[in-house]
């Protein structure tokens, strides 16, 4: 045999963006930050590319980096989880509702019933086999209605000071403390998606659940594992958002609900699973905070915002559809 | 042939996916009135090549002429228009659409689809969802709504792969009645005896180019192996078949030993009493016409279906598999003829070869890289893969694809594998790597059992073969006398005359 056929390396950004998405995505991080810098000079608000503003694109983005994380795994097994925000919101009402009891049994309780919402999400999905979309829009809309009654009887309501510093506060002026949370479950899941069995498992029922079976993969296993994960790491992020925010409602984590899926589009994970990963989501979530701080300041509605978020997640879904197309 | 106006001229075709050059600069001319066999190993390019013929994908250089005038074929709807029609190895119909709302679908007209495929003696219901029609029905329709559109060119790209012999005898019949009328016919295949018999003249790509255009007849099957494999690589490989073929003949001893999997009354689906034993160290052949419960009869021994009644046995344990896992977890492991069952397309090599390792809870926690790259590097090496487009398997050649879905089970362990027509669609030289990794399994001690719609495979492979008629074992021949003849009386539930190991 000859050597390998050879061919000049043509250098083109889809080249680039189907090779290496996070270059492209912490380019376009960049650019953004960049760019909101100079409309921010512009109207005399003062520099953003500070320390200051870096950091509080991650403290902001660490409740969406944690949604979107759940996401991210269960996208990658080609499903989708619609009860991330509602799940989040039951965490952080949870926090507050047994906050009067030490901060520790709180966030236990938030984080045991964001599982047991995950774990129905599984049942639903992997064993009944009831579509993704109808299973975790049906359950979303449940726990609402669950939580809207309890908000109705009267209890008492604290935020442990401990969870508003992990929500809200900062060490050495620029580190968040949520990025205590956020950093060792974001190299827990690259790397075990990566170096574990359970995550070469879920590529593989994302990319071909038949040939999974047929190699031996009890596939329910691992739907229920993911969509258990999703839901714990929902009212993880519900917590740290309650933490934020001081105070619980029953609409605290809803706007976070197209952002944890457009984070997951944007860091080139494919919607129908086997494909992508947890590095470009959390950069997927940097870039949709910047631009939340873009359009802050440029004063738009919520209107605005939500059309501009769906523009983003269409214009990238259909970039890459053509970066990633069979050729 | 003669001195007028090629019908097809292509010259100089390049094309690259992205660092792999699968064309590097191929020619191909078809005369009019002649049946032309387009010939290659596994990534030699011929796929690319017919993709770009049929318009499915552009090619990065190139020019072509028909019937003397230049053309561009930018488009499927381009191609039909310049007088080609393809029949792709898939059928492309919509399974949930009737067979005649899918012609009316591609703008054919159903009445015309009937006459061509009453022209080939077939009858078929076009109120019949397309998803209920068996597979190779489905190709024929195919081939009539073709023939349908009069083509000047028609191009068949391995349809002779899963058909039975009396519906490949079809497909050759109209390859004659084409030439007949000055039709041409481009035909794609990896059977080299059909190219001999029916084909006036072959093109033969290697490593992205054309490296001859023969007339088949007079140079026979190993002349086309030699231009296919290059003159070393075709020396090596018939050497290392003759020599695994000395030593098929030897039976295994028959007493004493634990039969690697053992098949008892089983009954599922087209199955009907079926018994049989395996013995480690024997490669048991199931040759069977279309739809004779062979399907079933795998389903079941992989664990993808529950029999009925009957049982198995796997190294004398009774298996009662309820997922493939369990068949699995026995050492009965699957090798499927479709590889898109086999494989996660959108992973790598190494994923794909190493993916049954973590199919239990218990081996969900951390990798061992070392331990795995190393199983994973054995096998690859044992199957020779070309690991050049390793990092996703669905960029690599049908026949490398095939090597690794076998190669996973090599990086796993096993002891009985179930190997249902393993070598569709794969090119010659492939195909010898594989019957002699499958001796050199066995030898080792593996069971296998091996269902193939080739029969030349037979003899070639398997120490003992059963035939599968109306769902029942009706002959059993020994490997040797598997030929060709003997093989299809029994398939046709002739046995009398077949009867052959005691």
């Amino acid at each position: 045999m000859s050597a390998a056929p050879q061919t000049r390396e043509r250098p083109s950004l889809r080249r680039l963006a189907g090779d290496s998405p996070a270059a492209v995505l912490t380019l376009v991080f960049i650019g953004i930050f960049i760019g909101t810098d100079i409309v921010n000079r512009a109207q005399g608000g003062g520099a953003f590319l500070t320390l200051k503003q870096i950091s509080t694109t991650f403290l902001f983005a660490a409740v969406l980096g944690l949604m979107a994380a759940g996401q991210t795994l269960v996208m990658l097994t080609g499903g989708v989880d619609l009860s991330v925000a509602t799940t989040a919101t039951a965490g952080a009402f949870a926090v507050s509702r047994f906050g009067t009891e030490g901060s520790a049994k709180a966030i236990l309780i938030a984080l045991v019933i964001g599982l047991a919402i995950g774990l129905v999400n599984g049942i639903g999905v992997a064993l009944f086999r009831v579509n993704a979309l109808i299973m975790t829009l049906g359950i979303s809309t449940i726990t609402l209605g669950l939580l809207t009654v309890q908000a109705q009887k009267q209890f008492t309501s604290l935020v442990p000071n401990f969870v508003v510093t992990l929500g809200s506060g900062r060490v050495l002026t620029y580190i968040p403390y949520d990025l205590f949370v956020w950093v060792p479950i974001a190299a827990l899941i690259i790397l075990g998606l990566r170096y574990s069995g359970i995550g070469r498992m879920i590529y593989a029922v994302g990319d071909n659940p038949v040939a999974s079976r047929l190699a031996g993969v009890r596939t329910w296993q691992v739907l229920l594992f993911v969509y258990a994960i999703c839901g714990l790491l929902s009212a993880a992020a519900g917590i740290l958002l309650v933490g934020f925010n001081n105070a619980a409602d029953l609409g605290i984590a809803a706007p976070f609900l197209l952002p944890s899926v457009a984070a997951v589009v944007i860091g080139g994970t494919s919607i129908f699973g086997g494909l992508g990963g947890y590095a470009g989501t959390i950069l997927g979530a940097l870039i949709l905070t910047v631009l939340d701080s873009l359009l802050t300041i440029l004063n738009a509605s919520q209107a605005v915002r939500q059309i501009i978020y769906g523009l983003i997640v269409l214009a990238l879904a259909a970039i890459y559809a053509r970066a990633t197309a069979a050729e | 042939m003669t001195d007028s106006v090629p019908l097809l001229e292509a010259r100089d075709i390049a094309k690259s996916y992205g660092a792999v050059q699968a064309l590097r600069s191929a020619d191909l001319v078809v005369e009019p009135g002649e049946v032309h066999a387009l010939l290659g190993a596994n990534g030699a390019g011929k796929s690319t090549l017919v993709k770009v013929l049929t318009g499915v994908i552009s090619p990065d250089r190139g020019t072509f002429a028909i019937n003397g005038n230049p053309v561009r074929i930018g488009s499927p709807a381009q191609a039909a228009r310049n007088g080609l029609a393809p029949v792709f190895q898939d059928p492309a119909l919509v399974p949930d659409l009737t067979i005649a709302q899918n012609m009316r679908l591609t703008g054919a007209s159903p009445a015309a689809v009937e006459r061509e495929l009453r022209a080939l003696d077939l009858a078929v219901d076009f109120s019949e969802q397309a998803r209920d029609v068996p597979l190779p029905m489905l190709r024929m329709i195919d081939l009539a709504r073709a023939l349908a559109r009069d083509p000047q060119l028609l191009l068949l790209d391995e349809i002779t792969a899963a058909l039975p012999s009396d519906l490949a005898e079809r497909v050759f019949t109209v390859m004659r009645a084409s030439r007949e009328r000055g039709r041409s016919v481009l035909f794609i295949t990896h059977r080299l005896k059909e190219v001999i018999a029916s084909c006036d003249r072959a093109t033969i790509l290697r490593d992205g180019g054309a490296v001859a255009t023969i007339v088949p007849e007079e140079g026979g099957e190993e002349t086309i192996v030699e231009y296919m494999l290059g003159p070393e690589a075709a020396q090596a490989v018939v050497a290392a078949v003759d020599k695994d073929a000395g030593d098929v003949r030897a039976t295994p001893a028959a007493t004493g030993v634990t039969p690697a999997l053992e098949v008892i009354d089983l009954s599922m689906g087209r199955v009907r009493g079926v018994s049989f034993s395996l013995r480690p160290g024997e490669i048991l052949g199931v040759a069977a016409l279309e739809g004779q419960g062979q399907d079933d009869l795998f389903a079941v021994l992989s664990g993808q279906q529950s029999p009925a009644s009957g049982e198995v046995r796997a190294g004398g344990k009774m298996l009662k598999a309820r997922h493939p896992y369990d068949a699995i977890r026995a050492g009965v492991v699957l090798v499927p003829a479709d590889r898109l069952q086999a494989l996660l397309p959108q992973r790598s090599v190494r994923e794909n070869i190493a993916a049954p390792r973590y199919n239990s809870v218990r081996r969900w926690g951390p990798i061992n890289v070392r331990d795995e790259g190393r199983r994973v590097r054995e096998a690859e090496e044992a199957l020779q893969i070309d690991t050049r487009a390793a990092r996703q398997v669905r960029r690599l050649s049908g026949g490398n694809q095939q090597k690794v879905t076998i190669a996973r089970w090599l990086a796993n362990g096993f002891a009985t594998m179930l190997c249902f027509d393993p070598t569709r669609g794969i090119d010659v030289g492939t195909k010898r790597q594989i019957y002699a990794l499958l001796r050199r399994l066995a030898d080792d001690g593996a069971a296998i059992l091996f269902f193939s719609s080739e029969l030349a495979e037979f003899p070639l492979v398997c120490d003992r073969v059963l035939a599968l008629f109306g769902g029942e074992v009706t002959a059993e021949l020994a490997g040797a006398a598997a030929d060709e003849a003997s093989l299809l009386r029994a398939m046709h539930g002739l046995a009398a005359e077949a009867e052959a190991v005691a």
